[in-house]
């Protein structure tokens, strides 16, 4: 018959994670910064988040159950307080509806017939670029588009295509709703995908 | 009856924030039947949204891929590590 092994959860042999705050520099300080970096994009503000994450961290190590890896850990402290930034940022900008857009957002489709105005056509991308994704030079140009883009939108893109994040606690996280997230979501790439259309050739 | 219906293929047909807006959802969450009729069939008729559809969908995956890009090859600086490996060490010594 099988049973089940019985296992010692306080034995030190359980294969659980331990915490080592004192190699936490060594070992995640560069990967916690790359991290806000890539989604926040200010060197300060990043450097901050890498701090106030290893504080925090050690205010609640032992609330540190060993379930998961160190960086693990450490990573869920650094995106919580990514989100607060993002939070911030989408609050103290100035939009001109109560989806997050600029005052001087271009409009891309005619209001009454709702197809493309023709200044604002989707033109293929130059085929000199057989493969964008090791094009560097395309990467830089993406990554300046992304960060020129209004604040809430950028959150919620970054938040779903980055970390692929559930639309429901993306919505939670930066209190909008479901159908203000399509509208987001739809809104930020058109834009996108407009800046990369103007600025990459 | 059959000019109504006439009419409903026309505004599907011409709307094309509304086929690039279901070309966002379909990346995401599974369209119902009736959006996934309504965007075949305005894709049928529309270049520019074609074009479209490709380029976002390669924006996602290009997105994705910006962690691992030489782009983001971003450090700490030395000097800011040392003075968080003092803090850490300060904590872990003022509570023992």
């Amino acid at each position: 018959m099988y049973s089940e092994p019985v296992i010692d959860m306080n034995s030190a042999s359980t294969g659980k994670e331990l915490l080592a705050p004192e190699k936490w520099v060594e070992l995640h300080a560069d990967y916690l910064y790359k991290y806000a970096m890539t989604r926040i994009n200010d060197e300060d503000a990043a450097r901050d988040l890498v701090q106030e994450t290893f504080l925090a961290a050690l205010e609640k190590k032992e609330k540190f159950r060993g379930d998961s890896t160190e960086r693990t850990w450490l990573t869920a402290i650094i995106k919580y307080k990514v989100i607060d930034v993002y939070r911030t940022k989408a609050n103290a900008f100035t939009s001109k509806d109560e989806y997050g857009t600029p005052p001087d957002e271009a409009e891309f489709f005619d209001p009454d017939l709702n197809n493309w105005k023709k200044e604002h056509w989707p033109a293929p991308f130059a085929d000199n670029v057989h493969d964008p994704l090791h094009n560097k030079e395309f990467m830089s140009v993406l990554q300046k588009c992304l960060n020129k883009l209004p604040p809430l939108w950028m959150s919620v893109f970054k938040l779903k295509h980055m970390d692929d994040e559930k639309t429901d606690s993306i919505c939670e996280d930066l209190r909008i709703s479901t159908s203000n997230f399509w509208v987001i979501i739809h809104r930020a790439k058109v834009n996108l995908r407009s800046c990369l259309q103007k600025n990459w050739n | 009856m059959k000019k109504e219906l006439k009419t409903e293929i026309e505004r599907i047909a011409y709307n094309c924030r509304k086929a690039t807006l279901l070309i966002e959802k379909k990346q995401i969450i599974e369209l119902n039947p009736r959006e996934k009729m309504e965007l075949k069939l305005h894709l049928a008729g529309c270049y520019i949204c074609r074009v479209y559809e490709q380029q976002s969908i390669l924006i996602n995956t290009m997105v994705r891929s910006l962690f691992n890009s030489p782009v983001n090859e971003v450090k700490l600086d030395e000097e800011f590590k040392k003075r968080l490996q003092k803090m850490i060490e300060n904590k872990i010594s003022g509570r023992r």
